[in-house]
């Protein structure tokens, strides 16, 4: 077989290029005009998150004891950790690295919009997306009226179920109804899997159809970073925007309890445990700095890529990198 | 056969689902920014035909199909079975109807093909996308006809009918499309 010639050429078209350097410019003004500060933190970082579902990249040893390093997956600790030393409204561009994601919407390498708000919270950090990506659209292409819809309401209107009471043989009827009976390795144990099923392949596609969608209020399960609001069932303060099916941003009412988070992190080590994932070393500077005060605030991290993939009507999203993760 | 892991899946890998071989036609990830991932294939099944959709939980594996493509010689059919040839080996492949499905409009003898294998079976024939075929018969061409771009049916060897322009003559030898089964061109001989 003939050796394939390695292709030099860039992934995206020109235009595509100039359409995110425009995004760029247009975030950053907006962010100047409301006085959030714009900030870098280390992409190298000598702790990583825990996350089973989050895999990280991890740097070789080097000679001399230089340890390995992980490559960030978000830049959120690095920012907890400015907030916590009173640097108020902050905003970062960067690169995320996550190891294994790679499709249609994933690469490895992504670009990353982060942001916090002090004082905000998830509700009124949504309203801001909401106006930041309208801003972004203009000329690109016209948004429709937004929705807002919990978790519970959008599992009740597609699926006629309640995703927080519902236990796990209902979510497997409700799957098998779908079409998705037969799903390899699903174990009864885990509820969050089986939400997780469904919303991706039976909510999640009819998402921001018309409009953007923020989706909040998920379950206490599901909350990663964010902080838990009591209730019957109690529930996370966390959104997501979903455009034209596509999941484009995560934000939190942002956990400031320190202990809470501990307990979280070690929660996540026994997941990895169990699922024979290697171990990850916890972020101690993170927890450091929740001791030490976290402001009350809500940050998201808003996926640059799909974005423009979103707006500027492109197919992948690799047609949005000047090159993709095969062409690096 | 190795099994294959979510993140080897690829357009194109074989693989066994529900006792058959199939080859994926489309694979995707579907993982939310903090949760579980999956794997979306769409899967030709290679016996029947019809394309499955199925979802698997990242890290799960499926076992490979022993599928082989492999060029062969079309040697001759003896209304039940085709028979194909290996060019090197000289062996011999009988392929049934379901194998060859509507490809025997193109195969011609002494031509080569490839025919897919499971398990030394034969369950597919993909002729090449441009065969010459001869044509055997066609209403005569009309003199003055060549610039207005008309069309007539064509009946080949094979016993294929084209659509070919109306200067096209009986005896001639021309390229088809095998995909769409479209004329493609008159061969200098």
């Amino acid at each position: 077989m003939a050796e394939q010639v390695p292709d030099w050429r860039p992934t995206a078209t020109l235009e595509a290029l100039r359409q995110r350097a425009e995004l760029l410019a247009r975030l950053r003004r907006y962010f100047a005009g409301q006085e959030v500060l714009e900030v870098e933190t280390p992409l190298l970082s000598a702790a990583g998150i825990p996350d089973p579902h989050i895999p990280s990249f991890i740097t070789m040893p080097g000679p001399d004891g230089e340890t390995s390093r992980y490559l960030n997956t978000s830049p959120e600790f690095a920012m907890k950790r400015l907030l916590a030393a009173g640097v108020g409204p902050i905003f970062q561009v960067c690169k995320a690295f996550r190891r294994g994601e790679q499709g249609r919407y994933h690469n490895p390498e992504f670009t990353l919009l982060e942001w916090y708000r002090p004082g905000f919270d998830h509700l009124r950090l949504m309203d801001e997306v909401d106006v930041l990506v309208r801003q972004l659209a203009e000329g690109f292409r016209p948004l429709g009226c937004s929705e807002r819809l919990s978790y519970r309401s959008c599992f009740q209107q597609y699926l006629e179920i309640d995703p927080l009471n519902a236990d796990v043989s209902a979510l497997k009827s409700c799957a098998r109804a779908q079409g998705l009976g037969e799903v390899a390795g699903l174990s009864d144990a885990d509820k969050d899997t089986w939400l997780d099923l469904l919303m991706g392949h039976c909510i999640q596609p009819h998402l921001g159809k018309k409009g953007p969608t923020f989706v909040y209020d998920y379950p206490a399960s599901q909350a990663a970073l964010a902080r838990i609001r009591p209730g019957e069932p109690p529930v996370a303060e966390r959104f997501e925007l979903f455009i034209d099916g596509i999941e484009l941003a995560n934000g939190f009412h942002e956990l400031q309890d320190a202990h809470e988070q501990r307990a979280r992190f070690e929660a996540d080590l026994v997941r990895r445990q169990v699922e024979k994932l290697e171990p990850v070393a916890l972020d101690e500077r993170l927890l450091k700095a929740l001791e030490a005060g976290l402001p009350a605030c809500a940050g998201v991290a808003l996926g640059l890529d799909r974005l423009q993939l979103m707006l500027t009507g492109r197919v992948r999203i690799q047609d949005t990198l000047a090159f993709s993760y095969e062409c690096g | 056969m190795a099994n294959y892991a979510t993140n080897e899946f690829k357009n194109g890998l074989k693989v066994m689902v529900d006792n058959d071989p199939c080859s994926m036609i489309d694979v995707d990830m579907v993982k939310p920014g903090k949760g579980q991932a999956f794997t979306r294939v769409k899967l030709r099944n290679l016996i029947s035909g019809r394309v499955v959709e199925r979802t698997y939980k990242s890290g799960e594996s499926l076992p490979g199909a022993d599928v082989m493509d492999t060029d062969m010689q079309y040697l001759y059919n003896d209304s039940e079975f085709w028979y194909f040839m290996h060019p090197e080996t000289f062996e011999q492949v009988a392929a049934d109807a379901a194998a060859v499905g509507d490809q025997y409009k193109w195969l011609k003898e002494q031509d080569m093909c490839e025919v897919t294998t499971w398990n030394d079976r034969p369950i597919a024939v993909t002729t090449p996308n441009f065969v010459e075929l001869r044509i055997v018969e066609t209403d005569p061409g009309l003199k003055g006809d060549t610039a207005q771009g008309g069309i007539k049916p064509a009946t080949l060897e094979t016993g294929a009918v084209v659509r070919v322009p109306l200067f096209i003559e009986t005896d001639e030898l021309i390229k088809v499309d095998t995909r769409n089964g479209e004329y493609v061109g008159r061969v200098k001989s």
